[in-house]
């Protein structure tokens, strides 16, 4: 199988039982997706597939074959770090810094739903043009990545200083 | 103990409490606690940021290793027995197997050591590893299959087939309390408090409160599975693990290996949280077997079901609070009893009296936990063992008095504020609760609250506020030690074998370093976790700060004498005593003349010396006997609860802290909201459900075992008198732990006050509110 992992063309001949999350753990070299539980409970594997946030821990790595998977690694790295990695150093959204990755690369993929419209559980209004990131907005599209050691209000600090403005501009390119 | 031996200990603490302060460590305070300016307190973003949000820091799992073979377990499904027959042949055959270890084929193996039997032992249990048929607990693992892939290995240990014969086993309460209890102890101490006959004061009481609480078994839970990838080189064992004690478990592992302490070398550069679970357990014992087996190097990543059979959790209480007071509030009597319960092997007793023993005024006291054993995994320390389950009974039992008296509950706590500790008479090293009440309650509004229980509704919601006081003693434990290499350039290199599980060491210890050193941050880097290192600093107990502190205060007077001796006749310094010089600016200075100073780099260079190490190790933790050294926090609520469906949200959050000096307001901001946020865990969802019929764990996942996600948690206001506490390194009491202590209660008590409905079983979840 042949995939694009943040940017580079890579080959592997794996299992079909790996999954994605094992293919860039144990195979590939890229161990800063991370394992918290292998089931889908904790978000901590978070990658973009195409761009839309999935738990890698769930996907199968064969089902990725010509697909385009950017990981923590693909985002950014000390030195050359993305303006939302620097807003949680900044706000301290991490302690361990192991569910960090995921909820970064989840934090970029939920700024992609929110700019698309996609309602969550505690939007409002589903037929509205563009979702304001609330603080309830943020918390709820964001509880699929738990933090063991309680970063929350930081992580939700950096997210809103990041993408806060998502929401008003989305506004505005509708109003022009 | 013998009766001799109780009597020398008994005559030994009643020396150290009456020896001249200046006698104890900590008698002369540390200078640097008085620092307001410098770095000390200053918040800094943590130095391995970078590394964490880039995905660049390495955890256990992560460290490659040539021709590494993958291991998965197998757990028993009965609590106590043996095994009747075990098959094996399906999973050797399977593709990939390298090796499947069963007690038949494992190597010969010493016991492990247990906490608390050696003060390095950092075994959970002492249940003989792999080495025989017999079953202790549902969970136990019975077989680890080593494979090329993980794919391999999970597979193949579906394959192997085990026939039990069960032999009794105690898995219920009810069957467990009717073998009798025991006593409990903690850290060598009968868990057990009497003064004065509080029964017959409690009885004669003009108002009265008694009541019993009750806890569940909680499971850590960090987001990092355990895990190690470890290797034999010759008879040397090269561990990368996921610990919070590195010289604790080479030690454990040497014993239990019948080698030499120097044959292991332990490293844990990044741990992803811990709270007490990131010990010794099975899996690093059961995959360095299976790598001299196999001769192969292994990589065990325990699975989440794995965590919660093989790691034990804090055990469940159940607590008696009875409180006999005066009409003014005055406590006549605190009684504090109960049970939880343990294995029979291991010595851990959940000590949920603990905090009371100091907390408030009293004319009598009985206070004294039981024990009852069960067929289950060892539990063990977790956040805050003790205080963060016992001040849920102390602090609703005190919130439910003043109910009875018609008083505030901060008043009547305020009422029973102690002049010295209320059951050993020690002073107080410094205790700012009651500042910490008043500045909480002023910052949160308390004032404008409604005392009438569910009087304040906002449509189908309920609304109500409540507070409880947080407490967590100050510890250290003996065995800190630490070196300081100071090189030509001016550079400072401090090692210590202490730990990062996200709590900000490297940071807070690098300013520290700094700071004493007269240094900038860029000057100094703190090495940390690894064996290679000295001391023996457990990252618990709230005490690697102190641990730390204390050993590098040590190493920091040597490295000073040193340097004066250095410096000799042609140098500023000439003449001067250690007590008379400080670090600043690079180098040593006279400390009541600033002008008379000399870089360490001018020093080295004219002794013509490329480097300057030294060592220090901590004087044993006297100061522990000698003043009474307590943290506390002011917690308050504010709930929302829905009155058709009974849903707990926290709409609103402050603790107000008195811990001492905080040594980095941003990394120490994030402890206390951490340990308060496992706090609202603890009091509305987290619960391991055991199946009483079988011994087993039901809900052993985050899909069901509930942790706070982002939708439960508010925002969370913190805040902290910084009074330091003379008696202390830094002027610091550690704070990891306090966080969770308090909230159970501060969140019962506001349930209480938006609803009327006075819960007293943990958790607090919807249906025991409708």
């Amino acid at each position: 199988m042949r995939l694009t992992i943040n940017g580079r063309q890579v080959e592997a001949d794996v299992d079909v039982r790996t999954s994605l999350l094992d293919l860039l753990r144990d195979h590939l070299g890229l161990p800063g997706t991370k394992k918290g539980c292998n089931q889908g409970a904790c978000g901590a594997c978070t990658v973009l597939a195409d761009g839309e946030r999935i738990n890698s821990c769930l996907a199968l790595a064969v089902q990725y074959d010509g697909r385009e998977v950017t990981t923590i690694e693909g985002v950014g790295a000390p030195g050359a770090l993305h303006p939302l990695q620097r807003a949680f150093v900044e706000h301290d959204g991490f302690q361990c810094g192991y569910c960090t990755p995921g909820q970064i690369c989840s934090a970029i993929g939920m700024a992609a739903e929110l700019e698309r419209g996609l309602p969550s559980y505690v939007t409002g209004d589903l037929d509205a043009e563009t979702i304001e990131l609330t603080h309830d907005e943020l918390r709820e599209r964001m509880s699929g990545n738990l933090c063991r050691c309680g970063a929350y209000n930081g992580i939700v600090d950096a997210i809103r200083e990041t993408f806060g403005q998502i929401a008003e501009d989305a506004g505005k390119r509708e109003a022009a | 103990m013998s009766f001799v031996q109780e009597a020398m200990q008994a005559v030994m603490k009643k020396a150290i409490a009456l020896a001249p302060d200046g006698w104890i460590p900590g008698g002369h305070p540390d200078p640097l606690m008085r620092e307001k300016h410098g770095l000390i307190g200053a918040s800094i973003s943590r130095i391995d940021g970078p590394l964490k949000v880039a995905g660049q820091a390495r955890f256990a799992a992560e460290f490659p290793m040539e021709g590494l073979t993958y291991a998965a377990l197998r757990h028993s499904t009965i609590a106590r027995g043996r095994i009747v027959s075990l098959d094996t042949t399906q999973a050797e055959a399977a593709p990939g197997v390298v090796l499947v270890m069963t007690h038949l084929n494992a190597p010969r193996l010493k016991p492990t050591p247990p906490f608390g039997s050696k003060p390095q032992a950092a075994g959970g249990d002492d249940v003989p590893v792999m080495q025989d048929d017999r079953i202790h607990w549902n969970g136990q693992p019975v077989a680890v299959v080593l494979a090329e892939t993980q794919d391999q290995a999970d597979h193949a240990q579906s394959l192997i087939r085990v026939q039990y014969e069960v032999q009794g086993g105690v898995t219920s309460l009810d069957a467990a309390r009717a073998q009798g209890p025991e006593p409990g102890k903690f850290q060598g101490e009968l868990l057990k408090v009497e003064i004065k006959d509080a029964e017959a004061l409690f009885a004669a009481a003009p108002v009265k409160v008694d009541a019993v609480y009750r806890t569940p078994p909680h499971n850590h839970n960090p987001i990092e599975l355990h895990a190690a990838t470890l290797a034999w080189e010759g008879d040397e064992l090269r561990v990368h693990d996921a610990t919070q004690a590195v010289a604790h478990a080479a030690w454990t592992l040497s014993q239990v290996f019948d080698i030499k302490e120097a044959q292991v070398h332990v490293t844990s550069p990044f741990v992803g949280g811990g709270f007490g679970s990131k010990t010794l357990w099975q899996h690093q014992i059961l995959a360095a077997a299976a790598a001299r087996l196999a001769g192969r190097p292994v990589r065990i990543v325990v699975s989440r079901e794995g965590v919660f059979r093989i790691v034990g959790g804090r055990a469940l209480t159940e607590q008696r609070v009875a409180i006999g007071a005066q009409q003014d509030g005055g406590f006549d009597a605190i009684i504090h009893t109960g049970l939880t319960v343990m294995t029979p092997h291991n010595a851990m007793t959940e000590p949920f009296i603990v905090a009371t023993r100091s907390a408030y005024a009293a004319k009598s006291f009985k206070l004294e936990v039981d024990t009852v054993k069960l067929n289950m995994v060892a539990n063990t320390f977790m956040r805050a063992p003790g205080e963060a389950v016992g001040t849920f009974a102390l602090e609703s039992a005190i919130d439910e008095l003043a109910a009875e008296l018609g008083m505030d509950p901060i008043a009547l706590r305020s009422r029973n504020e102690p002049e010295q500790d209320p059951t050993n008479g020690l002073p107080f090293s410094q205790r700012g609760v009651e500042q910490a009440w008043k500045t909480g309650a002023e910052r949160f509004g308390w004032e404008t609250r409604n005392a009438t229980p569910g009087a304040t509704r906002d449509g189908d919601w309920l609304v109500g506020v409540g507070c409880a006081t947080a407490t967590y003693p100050y510890y250290r434990m003996a065995g800190g030690a630490a070196r300081i290499i100071l090189d030509r350039t001016g550079r400072a290199v401090v090692e210590i074998a202490a730990h990062e599980m996200g709590m900000g060491t490297a940071t807070a210890h690098t300013q520290v370093v700094a700071e004493r050193l007269g240094l900038s941050l860029d000057q100094v880097e703190f090495r940390y976790g690894d064996t290679a290192f000295p001391g023996l600093v457990l990252a618990g107990g709230s005490q690697q700060t102190a641990s730390i502190g204390s050993a590098v205060i040590v190493a920091h007077r040597t490295l000073v004498t040193e340097l004066l001796k250095l410096a000799g006749n042609d140098s500023p310094l000439a003449g001067l005593k250690p007590d008379e010089v400080g670090g600043l600016d690079g180098g040593l200075c006279k400390l009541d003349e600033p002008g008379r100073c000399e870089s360490y780099a001018s020093i080295l260079a004219r002794a013509q010396r490329e480097t300057l190490t030294v060592e220090g190790e901590a004087p044993p933790p006297l100061e522990l006997q000698h003043w009474s050294m307590h943290s506390h926090g002011a917690m308050f609520c504010e709930v929302r609860v829905n009155a058709i469906t009974g849903e707990t949200r926290v709409s609103r959050f402050l603790g107000s802290f008195d811990c001492g000096r905080i040594l980095n307001a941003k990394t120490a901001a994030s402890q206390f909201r951490g340990g308060i946020i496992m706090g609202l865990g603890l009091a509305l969802m987290e619960d391991a459900q055991f199946d009483e019929r079988t011994g087993r764990i039901m809900n052993p996942s985050l899909a069901e075992y509930h942790v706070p996600v982002h939708m439960d948690v508010p925002e969370i206001e913190v805040m902290w008198t910084d009074e330091p506490d003379p008696h202390a390194p830094m002027g610091a009491r550690g704070i990891g732990e306090i966080g969770i202590t308090g909230v159970g209660a501060a969140v019962a008590n506001a349930v209480f006050n938006a609803t009327g409905k006075r819960v007293r079983d943990l958790p607090i979840t919807l249906d025991k509110l409708l």
